[in-house]
């Protein structure tokens, strides 16, 4: 099965406030709120950390959903990030500052 | 006979234009086009001495088909943004601290051009332009936040005689250490009067809603931050600025009460002000 990595874009604006976490993309000035599960791969998107592990250390562990489920979901929320340019994804691990 | 002068002196004119605190001096040939430019801008002519942040040369064309509606782009290349709209194109180098316009004798071309250079201004500086009415009572300044019919204009007209109004359409904000500081500028909206140019710091950023009574909310932070920013000015296609103005925002809600303010248009509604 292969692994998915997320990092988050660089050029994008954030800040959480209040436990909101807003999201501007420095391209267009388009204004994102993320939710709950969004924040959380935001918040992970380092790069190194799979999303399987991401999704069954903070995800599972947060929500009560079963991993498989969780997983599918968060695979295609990530995909729908990377669509808005907040993530980028890829199967191999992202360097920081090294497009793909 | 003498033969004609083959050389003729021209007059270049110069007007000092000066909005919250920052000069932009502009030089033309056109002594009809300046003192339009002095009536448009009346009470934000700044003093001949005053050292200009920008001076802008205006090249007047002749009067074409343009649309003043059609987007206006702005970007940089390299050290120098391009401003471009239907009714004009301009260049600045800020480090030259020089530009020139090219444009009818127009006063709407040069107030979208000064509105767009402000606003790259500001960013740099932790300040903004934002769609909002501002006014000065008691000494401090309040904002009302709202985009078109929202009641900028509205209130703007109810405001007593104690309360000097800043603008109705267009709040010039600027960051000064840990306050915010709001200053009147000549951007007008329906009520087409110019605010006065005077500055005051920001006590309360009103979010406007228009409803059945006059009355003041709370809002959430993650509320207050959307609101301001959904109503920012902001033309560039640049992502350190927007970056930039981005935390600007925070910063502001961080530091300045955010409310509803939900009104009936009626003279009352300033008691709840100030």
């Amino acid at each position: 099965m292969t692994k998915m990595y997320l990092a988050r874009n660089p050029k994008v604006a954030a800040r959480c406030l209040d436990g909101e976490m807003m999201i501007m993309s420095g391209r267009d000035s388009t204004l994102f709120s993320l939710n709950k599960t969004a924040t959380i791969l935001w918040q992970s998107a380092d790069g190194a950390t799979p999303l399987d592990e991401i999704v069954e250390k903070r995800i599972c562990a947060e929500f009560d959903v079963p991993r498989d489920e969780a997983l599918r979901d968060a695979e295609k929320l990530a995909q729908e990030l990377a669509g808005h340019e907040i993530l980028q994804v890829s199967e191999e691990p992202i360097v920081p500052g090294v497009g793909r | 006979m003498s033969l004609p002068e083959l050389i003729t002196e021209i007059e270049l004119l110069s007007l000092t234009i000066t909005i919250g605190g920052m000069a932009v001096r502009v030089h033309t040939l056109d002594a009809q086009f300046v003192r339009m430019l002095e009536d448009r801008y009346a009470g934000f002519v700044g003093a001949a001495d005053e050292d200009p942040e920008i001076e802008f040369d205006i090249e007047l064309a002749a009067p074409r088909d343009t649309d003043p509606n059609a987007d206006v782009s702005v970007r940089c290349e390299g050290s120098r943004w391009i401003l471009q709209r239907g009714d004009f194109r301009a260049e600045w180098e800020p480090e030259a601290r020089r530009g020139w316009i090219r444009q009818t004798a127009n006063p709407y071309s040069i107030d979208a051009v000064l509105r767009i250079v402000h606003t790259l201004v500001l960013a740099r500086q932790g300040g903004f332009l934002l769609h909002a009415a501002s006014a000065i009572r008691n000494g401090k300044a309040f904002l009302f936040a709202g985009v078109s019919e929202a009641g900028k204009t509205t209130i703007s007209r109810l405001a007593p005689r104690d309360v000097t109004l800043l603008t109705d359409e267009i709040s010039y904000v600027r960051r000064k250490e840990d306050r915010y500081v709001a200053y009147g500028t000549p951007f007008t909206g329906e009520l087409a009067k110019l605010g006065e140019n005077v500055s005051a710091p920001v006590e309360t950023l009103y979010l406007l809603a228009k409803g059945k009574e006059n009355r003041i909310d709370g809002v959430e932070p993650g509320e207050a931050a959307r609101g301001v920013l959904g109503n920012l000015l902001f033309f560039a296609h640049d992502e350190e600025l927007v970056q930039a103005v981005f935390h600007s925002v925070f910063e502001f809600v961080k530091r300045v009460p955010v409310k509803r303010l939900t009104f009936v248009p009626d003279q009352r509604v300033w008691e709840l002000i100030g």
